[in-house]
């Protein structure tokens, strides 16, 4: 009964915040809206069993991807007035394509429990009695390690590419310079003048 | 009892609603990006779901890698939305013709 009360109100928040992101005037609003869609969805996992996964969502998405959102939102100063232009009319259309998918969607529903859909073999049946941490732990460290190496790299590449498409050298700076600065030796700087009184140095 | 179908049909809402943002904030490039956040999310949901219902964790699993590339996918459309900013002024993504693809 709980479960079931718990499961309507995080889905049903999930999808007012979900419609709320792509129909609020202001982006900051969107993002904030993003991330109370992110919290229930993993309200909505962890409901299920999957903590590990919600709790990946909660820090991966909330707190690393929606506040890159934030920034990126506060740091460009766009006209979003001018941006929602057509809005009514795209939504329009938008709305067609959506009302479409989710018939689809619930239509192969539908055939998926009235038919006889069933696997056969389990790939890697959740264990008895192991927290669920433990489990896909168990499974990411030893059959599935080189994806989990090459979802690494993934991330690798995506770092590099996102340093390497926004840095610029800036013109007109003078950074320190460590080389010049360690190879400076005191013959060059300095020298010593025994200047006539009265006469001055020469610089 | 909750069973498998009432979260595939939240995902299904859930995604079609990331596919309406797509088409009805043809102009915002940030709003576009946020929706394709919302329609990974969906997919995570459903395969979290399928993993729980079927007692089979390799869905929880990919799910992990889904999540990843979502992340990876994020960092690099911002920095493309910052770069093509600061060359435009602009992030209209009607203006995106200078390549005349």
């Amino acid at each position: 009964m709980i479960q079931a009360i718990a499961f309507y109100l995080f889905a049903a928040i999930v999808i007012v915040s979900a419609a709320l992101t792509i129909t609020s005037r202001n982006p900051v609003h969107a993002v904030l809206w993003l991330i109370l869609a992110f919290f229930n969805a993993a309200g909505l996992m962890v409901l299920v069993g999957a903590e590990f996964i919600a709790m990946l969502l909660v820090i991966v998405y909330v707190g690393a991807v929606a506040v890159l959102f934030l920034f990126v939102v506060m740091m460009l100063n766009v006209d979003f007035a001018e941006l929602r232009a057509g809005f009514v009319r795209y939504a329009a259309i938008g709305l067609a394509f959506a009302v479409a998918l989710v018939s689809e969607a619930v239509m192969a529903l539908w055939g998926y429990s009235a038919g006889a859909i069933e696997l056969a073999r389990r790939t890697a049946p959740t264990p008895d009695k192991v927290p669920n941490i433990q489990a896909i732990g168990d499974l990411l460290y030893t059959r599935y390690l080189f994806v989990f190496e090459a979802a690494g790299l993934v991330l690798l590449v995506a770092m590099i590419g996102a340093i390497v498409l926004t840095h610029r050298e800036r013109g007109g700076t003078r950074p320190q310079n460590i080389a010049r600065q360690i190879a400076r030796r005191p013959q060059d700087a300095t020298r010593n003048t025994q200047p006539v009184v009265g006469g001055g140095i020469e610089l | 009892m909750i069973g498998l179908t009432h979260y595939l049909v939240v995902a299904a809402i859930l995604f079609a609603l990331g596919v309406l943002g797509l088409i009805a904030n043809r102009k915002n490039l940030i709003v576009m990006l946020m929706s394709v956040e919302l329609i990974l999310l969906a997919v995570n949901l459903n395969f979290v779901a399928f993993s729980a219902y079927l007692h089979d964790l390799v869905g929880q699993v990919f799910a992990m890698f889904v999540l990843t590339v979502a992340a990876g996918e994020a960092a690099i459309g911002l920095a493309i939305l910052v770069i093509y900013f600061r060359g435009r002024g602009t992030i209209a993504v009607d203006d995106v013709n200078r390549m005349k693809g």
